[in-house]
């Protein structure tokens, strides 16, 4: 065979002398047909899940290590914000007092309100849900263009895919899959996201769509199913949930209505969501479990208590 | 490949990819860490050429793709970083022979890899439609990304290429 001789001649003309270390074309087309069937294996079914949750057993524990260890580094970099930062933040700070103050002013009304929604929430649908508490310990790169974090619980702390995940703000997004002490999470900025939303005000549902942006760029796209209801700005888009809680369970705030605008093309109202969690800086969130999981950790209880 | 340096090789890999996902997001430029795996591939290339790069690639690549908190196809990372491990084999073989190569072709051998490896990437999610993204969003990270590796080159890639070199059989 022509390519494995140890000399031949090149498009000069010239006798070539093959380079220590140079690829040879055998196996050079050995690893990109290999890589090809990864990407085959990978579209058509889930023949790679058990590769994945391997790899999630051995690397999950040292990228927990990895973060402990790095967190009193990692946490410095929040102290180099710069002045235009700072001051950036002083305005929003200022913004949402004037914003807080209102609500204190209307609070009488709104709490009565919300005593017969409970009251009514409470009765309808006893979800029942525990939290199952964890913290991010990786974040996937942009460079891979999809938003994932890993947190370190797994199947031991009783987690399970298409779970939902919130934190103190509201939803963060769903479990994707589980190692025994890790979890990959997709988060709901990821292009690829969708949830069912539902507008607070007029109990109008709708998708909510990610746009793959973290940072303060970072919006949410929420598309309604009835075209003749126009969300105001500041209501709240809350998840309605599907059967059995998988993978959102209802009733979580997901983000305020920041604009809404029509599309010429497929004739559809759209309203602009500035989601409620700020993704760029998670850390602790929590994962809805049904009542009475068995978990490696303290569990905190539908009521509110710690178990 | 004999068995020490595939381990050394395994070792490196592994260390970029835990501090990519979990110590270089606290530093993170619009969400872009450093590819410190990419400059794992481009030293051990630069030392032992393109076969053991390309190898070195794709492994590289396979635990990149299948990782946590990793969520795009698998194969994507393996055929750019492939890639990589090819064109920075290439930079030794053109090089004289005997000859290492110096800072400023080391340098412009990552800008090259970080673009290619990157743009490589991002051309296999177009095609597969993996995430939708825009072009516009697509050319700032490819920038970024190499703008942290040309940055970050200068700290790891000695270490690394110093680490592959005691490790070459004298010939």
């Amino acid at each position: 065979m022509a390519i494995l001789t140890p000399e031949r001649l090149n498009r000069r003309g010239r006798l070539e002398h093959p380079e220590p270390g140079a690829p040879k074309r055998p196996t050079a087309v050995a690893l990109v047909l290999a890589c090809a069937v990864l990407l085959v294996l990978d579209l058509t079914g889930p023949a790679l899940t058990p590769a994945r949750r391997l790899l999630g057993e051995v690397y999950g524990p040292l990228e927990s290590a990895a973060s402990t260890v790095a967190r009193p580094l990692t946490s410095t970099a929040d102290w180099f914000q710069t002045q235009g930062a700072l001051r950036d933040r002083v305005g929003d700070l200022e913004a949402a007092n004037a914003a807080l103050r209102q609500e204190v002013a209307t609070a009488g009304f709104d709490r009565n309100k919300l005593a017969e929604y409970e009251g009514l929430t409470a009765a309808a649908q006893n979800m029942g849900y525990a939290v199952v508490p964890a913290r991010v310990i990786g974040y996937g790169a942009s460079q891979s263009f999809s938003r994932t974090v890993t947190i370190d619980a797994g199947s031991e702390a009783g987690i399970e895919p298409d779970m939902t995940v919130v934190n103190a703000a509201g939803l963060v997004g769903r479990v994707l899959r589980v190692s025994r002490s890790t979890a990959t999470v997709l988060l709901i900025v990821d292009a690829d996201s969708v949830v069912g939303g539902r507008v607070g005000s007029s109990m109008e549902v709708g998708f909510v769509h990610g746009n793959g942006v973290l940072g303060h760029a970072g919006r949410l796209d929420l598309e309604l199913l009835d075209q003749s209801v126009v969300p105001a700005k500041g209501d709240t888009v809350v998840t309605w949930g599907s059967s059995k809680g998988a993978p959102y369970v209802a009733g979580v705030p997901v983000g305020v209505v920041d604009s809404v605008y029509s599309s010429v093309r497929d004739s559809t109202q759209r309203a602009r969501i500035t989601p409620l969690v700020d993704f760029s800086s998670l850390d602790v969130v929590g994962v809805a479990v049904p009542s009475g999981t068995r978990s490696d950790r303290a569990v905190i209880d539908a009521d509110g208590k710690l178990k | 490949m004999n068995a020490g340096r595939a381990a050394l090789a395994a070792a490196l890999i592994s260390l970029a990819v835990v501090l990519q996902a979990s110590v270089f997001d606290a530093f993170a430029w619009d969400g872009v860490v450093p590819d410190l795996a990419l400059l794992v591939v481009v030293g051990a290339a630069l030392v032992r050429g393109g076969e053991f790069g390309m190898v070195t690639g794709f492994a590289a690549g396979v635990i990149l793709d299948l990782a946590p908190p990793a969520d795009h196809l698998a194969g994507r990372w393996a055929l750019a970083l492939l890639v990589v491990g090819y064109v920075a084999g290439r930079v030794r073989q053109d090089a004289r022979p005997g000859t290492t190569p110096n800072a400023t072709t080391v340098m412009v051998t990552v800008a090259a890899c970080s673009f290619v490896g990157s743009s490589v990437f991002a051309l296999t999610g177009i095609i597969l439609r993996d995430p939708a993204v825009d072009f516009g969003e697509l050319l700032q990270v490819i920038g970024i990304s190499l703008v942290w590796d040309v940055l970050l080159a200068p700290l790891v890639l000695p270490v690394v290429m110093a680490a592959f070199r005691r490790l070459e059989p004298a010939r």
